[in-house]
């Protein structure tokens, strides 16, 4: 190959329109080699490229059609396709050309006229291709009707009436028997596509046609794999043994290189498995995939020590893939959290790893301890915890909590390993320890307030509104045990007018709270009064105000029911609040590798295509 | 589906842009170069703004984007834009500003073809060199049978491989390429230990050779019932597309018609029995306020026939690092403030050995680090005070080699055997490397991160000794 030899670089270089022409003037004479007008070409390339107008060239450039060079008529295809919806009114010009290629001998040139006219969604264009797609689509030449299948799912998206009354959709039904894997592989993606209009025809797959596309799965590209297995999610089995049958034939796929194959395999696998009932073959698919297992609790866990994780394999591609890979086992271990259990050390963060991958293993990682890994997980955490990046730092503090609060045996080293961090007096590290402490202090009660101490040493570090709230809940709640609680409050309360909502609302309760613990200290009783006079007189906001006279009112008809209601025994704390409703995650698994996956929201939700 | 594609430079300047879909305009791309190019904290690799998706790859100093309008298969997006690199890099040999912008109307035609309506279609790079071409081609030259050729071959089932390849000479060359993932705890515990294989193919077969490759893998082995003294297990392999995976999948034999040239055959894990080509044994003391004293202790744990070359340990210094004392028996070691690093370099005979010898520099031609050798770091860093609290990452001490005939997982190829129509014979080379680069860490680390000074230096240190 000449390789490296390109030395277009120059051409990159904004031009105006006056001179282009006049340049594409000057090439029709004395232009033998056509150097000339590829030269004016590739600048008006360059210039679509940096965003510059070159629609007003429209007739200048059509004319180079002629051109018997491959080379320029691309460029000039390049530029209708770039400019043909704007210039609707002059694309006659160029539909004579177009048909001649769509009838020329080289399958090549015939693909490109097609594929081109079918990017240029206007009437004119349209018209002049229905009637050559149709001969395209049986084209004895592969790579011909490979295109024409694809080109049915661009004329459905410009005119789906035109295509369904032309009988384009069967066509595209009759391709998925082609001989040839790679066509049927396109017309599976063109029908998919389709399918998934909310106008458009159904299309769903019946044994006979699955079967087909099975066997086509063995000879397609890599891509052609992907949307052959994807479109399987459109075959409904009727009996164990198909789903079955089906499966066997898809596992293979797990061991592709390319990692959309894989994760496409798992997503029908996951599928398949709803209607299989042999179970030997489900725990051998198990075993293959790994993390899925936990779809079956029939499974013990020895079972699961010894899968080969493919998944896992899939943290050994691209930092982009192993994102993607990630944000799909979170999924999968909320859905069975035994899955995986032995493999934490595999998402232990490398220190050159880029901030997404550290943070997706972040939260892989705490949903993995359980007693037996405790300590080596808060180890890591507890370093990372000391990282630069503030994000990752506040959100491995966290972690150390929400490991406290699932793991009970690991609680108290946790908590030790928060008060390290209190002793570095870093600002975000502080305030991130004192907001799940407090969640701690909620899961443990009577057990570790004797820290209550070291954390009030900390008040003025904390200037954020979440943290703040969460010391002044802390102060409140425990205002018994606290010598100074009258006087923290007071300072507190200082700039009650200027605190953000949450923190007003976290200084009403407390408030309360300390004057129900201490009835007869006059400060309390001067603090009680100020606060609920600020909240029903001052402030502006309905729920503080709401709240301030529901307190008020309490205090004032019977302050030991008051009392009773304000200090009632709270629900205990989990940390299954963080864990995603069975359905939605169900749900999510259908759509394994995919947007949704990532974002863990419903693909509806989360990137609807308008357009559609 | 893919809805659009575009190259930008650092600068955030469009070098490639194609819409496939009409659902987008070209001005997207602004909206790219605001949120992601000029953002200097870039979070994720896809961003979606409303519904559209921007994912991005990063090459040298370029941004690879694909962007869509639906929920696009991420996995495959990411796939296409490393596909679209591996192509770039066999047409231009590299990836960067300048080959993209000399080669942009070459680009175009190639993201016309693989991929259509933001389908991502045929891309290798073999079949697509047959039609896409640097040299400019007039229509009515190609023949329409031959072109038909290239059809049937972009379309076939080997559409990796052309059908018409010839060599006077066949060979074929594995080398069996592993790199260790190591991160090992200040207290010497092995947090994480396991093995990337890469089995890298170079083929230089006539015709349409049928390959059989085997390994010393556990499962082979069990299967023919073979003593498995020195079988490996691999926790998980993947293949490249032209492996029939049934037959893996079966009888666990690899067969499979090779692309010509590069390629890789195979992907592998190995987390059990790694095989650890060096240990290293920092001791870092901190001597009062001022001074840290370093002792770096690397020793190979290889047979003595077996050397690493390449080897460079960088050893992570406090930022308040005013100079380091360095003092090494072997290699050479520096201490470089901009990176607060000293790096300690064994000065490779393997790379000088490359050049002709009468280049070879007559001063330092240190030799490589033989098999059970052990070389020894030692130093102090002198601190300066200051009360101004730097947040130091930390970064591990980090060690890259490379051992050639080694395997760290422990696998061998047991056989490659070539068959084709005219029977013609075949050499097969193959080598083993295992190497690190970034990826073998031990932490320096510390409880003393709480510690007194700590506020003051915003460093700790602590004693510690390795323990494999």
């Amino acid at each position: 190959m000449s390789g490296q030899g390109g030395q277009d670089a120059k051409f990159f270089q904004r031009g105006k329109i006056q001179e282009f022409r006049a340049e594409l003037e000057a090439a029709e004479t004395k232009d033998k080699k056509f150097t000339k007008r590829k030269t004016v070409l590739k600048k008006i390339v360059a210039n679509i490229t940096m965003g510059n107008d070159m629609s007003p060239l429209f007739t200048d450039v059509v004319q180079c059609l002629g051109t018997p060079l491959l080379e320029i008529k691309k460029m000039v295809y390049l530029f209708l396709v770039c400019y043909g919806r704007q210039k609707a009114d002059q694309l006659h010009l160029v539909i004579e050309s177009f048909l001649q290629d769509c009838n020329d001998r080289n399958p090549l040139v015939r693909a490109l006229a097609i594929r081109t006219m079918s990017y240029i969604p206007t009437p004119v264009v349209i018209e002049a291709l229905t009637d050559q797609l149709r001969h395209c689509l049986r084209d004895r030449d592969p790579y011909v009707r490979k295109t024409a299948a694809i080109c049915v799912a661009k004329l459905y998206a410009a005119d789906p009436r035109k295509a369904e009354k032309g009988g384009f959709v069967e066509m595209l039904r009759d391709l998925l028997l082609d001989s040839n894997a790679t066509v049927v592989a396109n017309a599976v993606a063109a029908l998919s596509e389709i399918g998934d209009r909310q106008d458009g025809v159904i299309f769903k797959l019946n044994l006979t046609v699955a079967n087909k596309l099975l066997t086509a799965l063995g000879e397609s590209s890599e891509w052609g794999t992907i949307y052959i297995l994807d479109s399987l999610l459109r075959y409904v089995p009727e009996k164990h043994e198909d789903a079955e049958m089906i499966a066997e034939r898809v596992i293979v796929q797990l061991n592709h290189a390319n990692s959309a194959v894989v994760l496409t395999a798992i997503k029908i696998l996951l599928y398949l498995m709803n209607y299989m009932d042999n179970r030997k073959l489900m725990e051998y698919i198990c075993r293959k995939m790994g993390p899925p297992l936990g779809e079956f609790s029939f499974l013990s866990p020895c079972e699961v020590q010894s899968s080969h994780i493919i998944i896992v394999t899939l943290l050994s591609s691209g930092p982009e893939v192993q994102y993607v890979a990630l944000r799909n086992i979170l999924l999968i271990i909320q859905r069975r959290p035994a899955v995986l259990k032995n493999d934490v050390k595999v998402f232990f963060c490398k220190y050159n790893d880029p901030i997404y991958v550290k943070l997706a293993k972040l939260e892989i990682m705490y949903r993995l301890a359980r007693e037996e890994n405790a300590r080596e997980v808060l180890a890591e955490l507890q370093e990372y915890a000391s990282e630069v990046d503030i994000d990752f730092v506040r959100k491995a503090v966290r972690s150390i909590g929400r490991l406290a609060i699932k793991v009970q045996p690991a609680a108290d080293a946790c908590i030790q390993a928060l008060l390290d961090l209190i002793d570095t007096k870093v600002s975000y590290v502080v305030q991130e320890a004192v907001i799940v402490i407090k969640d701690v202090f909620r899961r443990y009660p009577g057990k570790y307030e004797g820290i209550i101490p070291t954390l009030c040493q900390h008040l003025d570090l904390l200037d954020e509104p979440e943290s703040k709230a969460a010391m002044i809940w802390i102060i409140g709640q425990f205002a018994n045990r606290i010598d100074n609680a009258d006087e923290l409050m007071d300072d507190l309360t200082y700039t009650f007018l200027e605190e953000p909502t949450e923190v007003q609302l976290a200084l009403l309760t407390a408030a309360v709270k300390l004057f129900i613990y201490k009835p007869h200290s006059d400060t309390t009783k001067a603090l009680v009064h100020k606060v609920l006079k600020w909240t029903t007189e001052e402030v502006d906001n309905p729920d503080l105000r709401d709240r301030g006279f529901m307190y008020w009112r309490m205090l004032a008809i019977n302050p030991t029911v008051a009392g009773e209601i304000v200090l009632a025994e709270k629900p205990a704390i989990t940390t299954d609040a963080d864990r995603m409703d069975r359905g939605a995650l169900d749900q999510l698994l259908l759509h394994t590798g995919t947007l949704g996956s990532i974002y863990h929201k419903n693909p509806e939700v989360c990137c609807v295509d308008y357009s559609a | 589906m893919i809805s659009g594609f575009f190259i930008f430079n650092q600068k955030g300047e469009v070098l490639i842009s194609r819409l496939y879909r009409t659902d987008l305009k070209r001005s997207i791309a602004d909206v790219f170069r605001i949120q992601v190019v000029s953002n200097s904290d870039v979070r994720s690799p896809i961003i979606t703004l409303g519904s559209t998706s921007f994912f991005h790859v990063r090459a040298n100093n370029l941004y690879i984007v694909a962007v869509t309008k639906c929920n696009a298969n991420a996995a495959l997006v990411f796939e296409f834009c490393y596909r679209f690199i591996t192509i770039a890099k066999s047409y231009f040999g590299k990836v960067d500003e300048e080959a993209v912008k000399n080669n942009f109307v070459l680009i175009y035609e190639l993201i016309d073809e693989i991929i259509d309506f933001g389908y991502p279609q045929n891309s290798e790079a073999d079949t697509l060199k047959t039609y896409i071409t640097t040299e400019s081609v007039v229509s009515s030259s190609i023949a329409a049978e031959e072109s038909s050729k290239i059809t049937t071959q972009a379309t076939g089932s080997t559409n990796w491989r052309r059908g018409d390849v010839k060599y006077k000479k066949n060979e074929a060359f594995v080398d069996v390429v592993e790199t260790v993932n190591l991160s090992m705890s200040a207290k010497g515990t092995i947090l994480r230990a396991d093995v990337d294989g890469h089995i890298m193919m170079r083929a230089y077969l006539s015709g349409t050779p049928e390959c059989k490759f085997g390994l010393n893998d556990k499962l082979v082995i069990d299967k023919s019932e073979r003593g498995a003294s020195d079988a490996v297990e691999l926790d998980d392999c993947r293949f490249h597309q032209c492996v029939r995976l049934d037959e893996f999948d079966s009888d666990r034999t690899i067969s499979f018609v090779p692309p010509d040239g590069e390629f890789e055959l195979m992907r592998y894990r190995s987390t059990t029995n790694v095989k650890l080509p060096l240990k290293v044994m920092p001791t870092v003391t901190e001597i009062g306020t001022t001074q840290v004293s370093y002792v770096v202790t690397v020793k190979t744990n290889f047979n003595n026939k077996l050397s690493a070359t390449n080897v460079v340990v960088r050893i992570p210094t406090p930022l308040n690092t005013t100079s380091v004392d360095c003092k090494v028996a072997l290699g050479k070691a520096k201490y470089v403030p901009a990176e607060n690093v000293v790096v300690w370099k064994q000065v490779s005979s393997f790379a000088v050995s490359l050049l002709p010898y009468s280049c070879v520099p007559p001063v330092t031609r240190i030799p490589r680090i033989q098999g059970g050798q052990e070389v020894t770091f030692s130093g102090t860093a002198q601190l300066t005070s200051t009360t101004h609290r730097q947040v130091w990452a930390r970064p591990p001490i980090d060690v890259d080699f490379q051992v050639l005939m080694f395997t760290a997982s422990g696998l061998i190829v047991r056989f490659l055997k070539v068959f084709e129509k005219s029977n013609y014979h075949s050499v097969k080379w193959v080598r083993y490397l295992t190497k690190a680069s970034g990826t073998y860490q031990i932490r320096v680390s510390g409880r003393l991160f709480f510690n007194q000074y700590h506020v003051e230096y915003g460093w700790l240190t602590s004693h510690f000794l390795m323990k494999f």
